[in-house]
C-alpha cells in the first residue's frame, strides 16, 4: 500500500470549496502522486448508479475523457459503474482525477477496483476523510458524496435511479450552491428516473461536455478533425445519424462485414466512435 | 494343459499387450480368471461358457480351468477379452493348433450364442498388435474396416466357430469390405442466417485461422445457430487428422456405426451441466472426455458463464498445450485435445444486458460474480470476441445469405496460405499496431491475439502483406469493456 499522507482544515493548501461547505472535515487523508493543491484546482464531479447500462458507462467515460481533457480535475468515489469509467476516461485522456473513498485511506473499495485505484494515485489523489484501517460501511458513503460535491463546482449525474446515492451527491452540491447537471435518458429506463427527475426539478439536462465548461467559464480545447480515410468517413455518418450495430452499418453502406470492422476501428482510435455492448455511438464533437 | 492368446488392453489411448493363458488341471472342476480383471471382464466366464457349447465345441469335462491375464498388474477392464479367452482355453484343450493362433492377435466380445459383438478401442488394438509385429487380428467382422486402418490385415469373424474354422485351416477368411469415402457433411448451412454480418464474417475468420470465437450478446440474437454452422465450413481433416481423432472416438465408443474413419472434424456441445471429468477427461480408468473427442475439431461450450467454474478452468490446460494429462497412480496418460474453443455467453445473469430498449435487472454483485466466472485468463484465449446486440425487427428482412459451400472454399484457400508461414508485416500495420497499444487497453497478449488475427484477415483475403486495414479489422474482435470490467 502506498504512503498515505494528512491534511488538515487548518493546512494552507486544505481546499477553499470544501472549506466552505455546511460540515467541513476536520481533515482529509491523501495518498498519491499529486500535490495537495491539486484539490483546490478547478473541478467537475461525475457520478452515477454502480449498475449502469452500456449508454451510462459510455457517456461517464466520454465525460470524464471530455472535461479532464478540457483541464478540469475529474472527481468521483471510485465506485463502480459510472464513477469507474469517468476516472477511467479522465486518466485515458492523461488528466487528473480524484478518487473519494467511503473508508479508510489503506482500503480500496470496491476491490474489483484496486488497480484503478492504483493507476489514479500515480497521477492524481484518493483522498478520504477516514484514518487508515475504517472499514466501508453503508453510513458512511452519503458522507462521502458530501467530499465529493464538495470538492468540486459542478456535479453531473449520469444515471440514477429515484433513490439512488448520486442523488445524495447532487443534494449535497445544491445545497452548497455548486453547479448541477443531469444527463437526460430514455424515459423507459428506470435508470433514467433520478436523472430525469433532477431536470424536472430545475436541475441542467447536460447534452454535450461544453455545456459544462461553459457553466464553469472553462474554454473547450480545439478539437482538430483527425484525416480519415473514405470508409471510416462513410460508416461514421451512418453511425451519427443513430445507435447503431454492425450488422446495420453494413446494409447502411453496402460495405462488407470486414470493411466496416475496420473503420470502426479506425473511429475508435480517433475517439469518434464509441461501442457499447455491440451498439456503436458517434462521441466527440 | 497350457495355451496362450495375445490381445491387448487400453491404458487412455494406448494399448498395452497383454498375454490370456489359460491352464487346465485335473481336479475339482472350476473356472477362474486371475490378473486384476474387471467386472466386465469376470463375467467373461458365463459368455465364454455359453459361447463354447453354442459353437458346438467341448467345454473341457473335469478340468480345474485358470486363465491368467497377464502382466498381472495391469488393471484390464471391458469385455474384449472374451474371444482371446474363449480361445485360449479351445487351444489348451487341443481343439485349435496353438501355433496358429500364437500368430495373431485376438479381440473381441461374446454374444452367449457364439456370435461376436464389437468393441471399442479396436483401432488402438490394431496399432498395439502392428507395433509388436503381429499381421493379423482375429476380431468381429463390425471392427474389421477400422482395425484394417491401422495397416494391420483383420481377420473379421462372426461367430466363434468361424474363428476356430479359421484357426483350423478350414476356412479362407473374408475380405473386409472399404466402406469409407467422405460422408456429407450434416452440420447445417450458413444460408439459414439471415443478417448477422459480422458474426458470420467472425465465423469465417475462426474457421480459416483455427482461432477461438466467443459470440455474446441477449438471447435470441442466433449465437447458438451461428455456432453450430463452424463445422459447416471447416474442411475435410487430413489423413493424419483423421486417425488420430478416430483412435479417440473408437476408444470412446462414440464412432458411427458403418464409419470406420472419421473424416471430417468433430462437432462437441457438451452441456453446461457436465462435470469436469466428462469435459476435459479423467475417471478412475482415464478416459478421454469432450475436450479430446474435439480434437482437430471444435469444442462448443454453449452458454460459457453456465458451466462449472474449475471445468472452465481445467480447459486452460489443453487450450496452450493441445492435450490433457491425467495423473494416475499408474502414471500419467496423454489425451490429445487440440481443438477449437467456440463459446456463447450472455452478458448479465437475466440476459436483457445488450438489447435496445430492455432493462438488465442484475444487481451489481451478480454482476460481478457473473463476470467473474469468465476469467480474464480464459477471456484471453479467445482470438475473436463478438458482440452481438438484438437486431430490430426490420433486420430479418436481410435478403439471403451465402451458404456454407464457397466459404469453405476460401476457407481452404486461406489455410493454404497461413500454412506457407507467417506473411510480411507493412509498417502501416506495425504504426497502428502501436497506436492501438496505446490507446486502448490491449496487454501484451492481446497484442499477440491481434497480430495473429491479422494474419488470418490478410491470408483470407489474398494479400501479399499485412496491411493497416487488416490490423484495424484484427482491433475490432478484442474483449470489450464489458466483459473485461466489473
Amino acid at each position: 500500500m502506498t504512503e498515505h499522507r494528512r491534511l488538515l482544515r487548518a493546512d494552507q493548501a486544505f481546499p477553499p470549496l470544501l472549506a466552505a461547505i455546511h460540515d467541513p472535515p476536520t481533515a482529509l487523508w491523501l495518498r498519491g502522486a499529486a500535490e495537495a493543491e491539486t484539490l483546490a484546482r478547478p473541478a467537475a464531479a461525475v457520478v452515477g448508479a454502480r449498475a449502469c447500462s452500456p449508454y451510462g458507462a459510455l457517456v461517464g467515460r466520454m465525460l470524464g475523457r471530455e472535461l479532464a481533457a478540457a483541464g478540469l480535475v475529474v472527481v468521483s468515489g471510485l465506485a463502480r459503474g459510472v464513477d469507474g469509467e469517468a476516472h477511467r476516461g479522465a486518466l485515458e485522456a492523461g488528466g487528473t482525477t480524484v478518487a473519494v473513498l467511503g473508508c479508510g485511506i489503506d482500503r480500496n473499495y470496491p476491490a474489483a477496483h484496486r488497480r484503478l485505484a492504483q493507476e489514479i494515485a500515480e497521477t492524481g489523489l484518493v483522498v478520504s476523510e477516514y484514518e487508515p484501517g475504517v472499514e466501508p460501511a453503508p453510513w458512511r458513503f452519503p458522507a462521502r458524496n458530501r467530499i465529493v460535491a464538495g470538492l468540486t463546482s459542478a456535479v453531473v449525474i449520469v444515471e440514477a435511479r429515484e433513490r439512488s446515492g448520486a442523488l445524495i451527491t447532487a443534494d449535497f452540491a445544491l445545497e452548497e450552491g455548486r453547479e448541477v447537471f443531469a444527463v437526460p435518458g430514455e424515459i423507459t429506463s428506470a435508470l433514467s428516473d433520478g436523472t430525469n427527475a433532477l431536470i424536472g426539478l430545475g436541475a441542467a439536462p447536460l447534452t454535450k461536455p461544453a455545456d459544462l465548461l461553459e457553466a464553469l467559464g472553462v474554454e473547450p480545447p480545439v478539437a482538430r478533425p483527425p484525416a480519415l480515410t473514405d470508409s471510416a468517413a462513410r460508416v461514421l455518418s451512418v453511425v451519427r445519424r443513430s445507435s447503431i450495430g454492425l450488422d446495420e452499418v453494413v446494409r447502411a453502406t453496402g460495405m462488407d462485414a470486414g470493411a466496416v470492422a475496420a473503420a470502426v476501428s479506425e473511429l475508435e482510435l480517433a475517439g469518434l466512435v464509441s461501442d457499447a455492448a455491440g451498439i456503436f455511438r458517434a462521441v466527440g464533437s | 494343459m497350457l495355451a496362450r492368446a495375445l490381445t491387448h488392453a487400453l491404458v487412455g489411448l494406448d494399448a498395452r499387450r497383454v498375454e490370456v493363458e489359460a491352464h487346465l488341471q485335473h481336479g475339482v472342476p472350476a473356472f477362474a480368471i486371475v490378473g486384476l480383471a474387471d467386472r466386465a471382464c469376470q463375467e467373461a466366464k458365463e459368455r465364454v461358457r455359453s459361447g463354447i457349447a453354442s459353437a458346438e465345441l467341448d467345454w473341457p469335462k473335469g478340468r480345474r480351468i485358470t486363465v491368467n491375464l497377464a502382466p498381472a498388474g495391469l488393471r484390464k477392464e471391458g469385455s474384449g477379452f472374451d474371444l482371446p479367452i474363449a480361445l485360449a482355453i479351445l487351444a489348451a484343450s487341443l481343439q485349435v493348433p496353438a501355433d496358429a493362433l500364437a500368430e495373431h492377435a485376438v479381440v473381441g466380445e461374446l454374444a452367449l450364442d457364439g456370435r461376436l459383438r464389437p468393441v471399442h478401442g479396436v483401432l488402438a488394438v490394431a496399432e498395439g498388435a502392428r507395433d509388436l509385429g503381429l499381421e493379423r487380428l482375429l476380431c468381429p467382422a463390425d471392427s474389421a474396416p477400422e482395425a484394417a486402418l491401422a495397416g494391420v490385415t483383420p481377420i473379421p469373424v462372426r461367430h466363434l466357430a468361424e474363428a476356430v474354422a479359421y484357426l483350423r485351416g478350414e476356412r479362407e477368411p473374408e475380405d473386409v469390405p472399404r466402406r469409407n469415402g467422405h460422408p456429407p457433411t450434416q452440420a447445417p448451412d450458413l444460408a439459414d442466417v439471415r443478417g448477422q454480418e459480422r458474426g458470420r464474417r467472425a465465423l469465417e475468420l475462426a474457421a480459416a485461422g483455427g482461432h477461438n470465437l466467443l459470440l455474446a450478446g441477449p438471447p435470441g440474437t442466433g449465437k447458438t445457430m451461428l455456432a453450430r454452422r463452424l463445422p459447416g465450413i471447416l474442411p475435410p481433416l487430413t489423413q493424419t487428422e483423421a486417425l488420430e481423432v478416430t483412435r479417440i472416438h473408437s476408444v470412446a465408443g462414440q464412432l458411427e456405426p458403418g464409419r470406420p474413419l472419421v473424416t471430417r472434424p468433430p462437432f462437441r456441445a457438451p452441456h453446461h451441466t457436465a462435470s469436469t471429468a466428462a469435459i476435459v477427461g479423467g475417471g478412475t480408468t482415464p478416459r478421454p472426455g469432450e475436450a479430446s473427442l474435439a480434437h482437430n475439431g471444435v469444442l462448443l461450450l454453449d452458454e460459457l458463464p453456465e458451466f462449472a467454474r474449475p471445468a472452465l478452468e481445467a480447459l486452460r490446460q489443453p487450450i496452450e498445450d493441445g492435450a490433457v494429462s491425467v495423473a494416475r497412480v499408474g502414471g500419467r496418460l496423454l489425451f490429445p485435445a487440440r481443438f477449437q474453443l467456440l463459446g456463447t455467453m450472455n452478458l448479465c445473469p437475466c440476459g436483457a444486458r445488450g438489447g435496445q430498449g430492455s432493462e438488465c435487472s442484475c444487481s451489481p454483485q451478480r454482476l460481478a460474480r457473473f463476470r467473474d466466472k469468465l476469467s480474464r485468463a480464459l477471456l484471453d484465449r479467445f482470438d475473436l470476441v463478438v458482440m452481438m446486440p438484438r437486431s430490430r425487427a426490420t433486420e430479418l428482412s436481410a435478403g439471403p445469405s451465402e451458404a456454407s459451400e464457397p466459404i469453405r472454399g476460401r476457407v481452404g484457400e486461406a489455410r493454404t496460405r497461413l500454412s506457407g508461414g507467417p506473411a510480411a508485416v507493412s509498417s502501416e500495420a506495425r504504426v497502428l499496431l502501436d497506436r492501438a497499444v496505446e490507446r486502448l487497453p490491449l496487454s501484451g497478449r492481446g497484442r499477440a491475439r491481434v497480430a495473429r488475427l491479422s494474419q488470418t484477415i490478410s491470408a483470407l483475403a489474398g494479400a501479399e502483406q499485412v496491411g493497416g486495414e487488416h490490423v484495424a479489422e484484427a482491433l475490432s474482435y478484442r474483449a470489450p469493456r464489458e466483459l473485461t470490467t466489473a
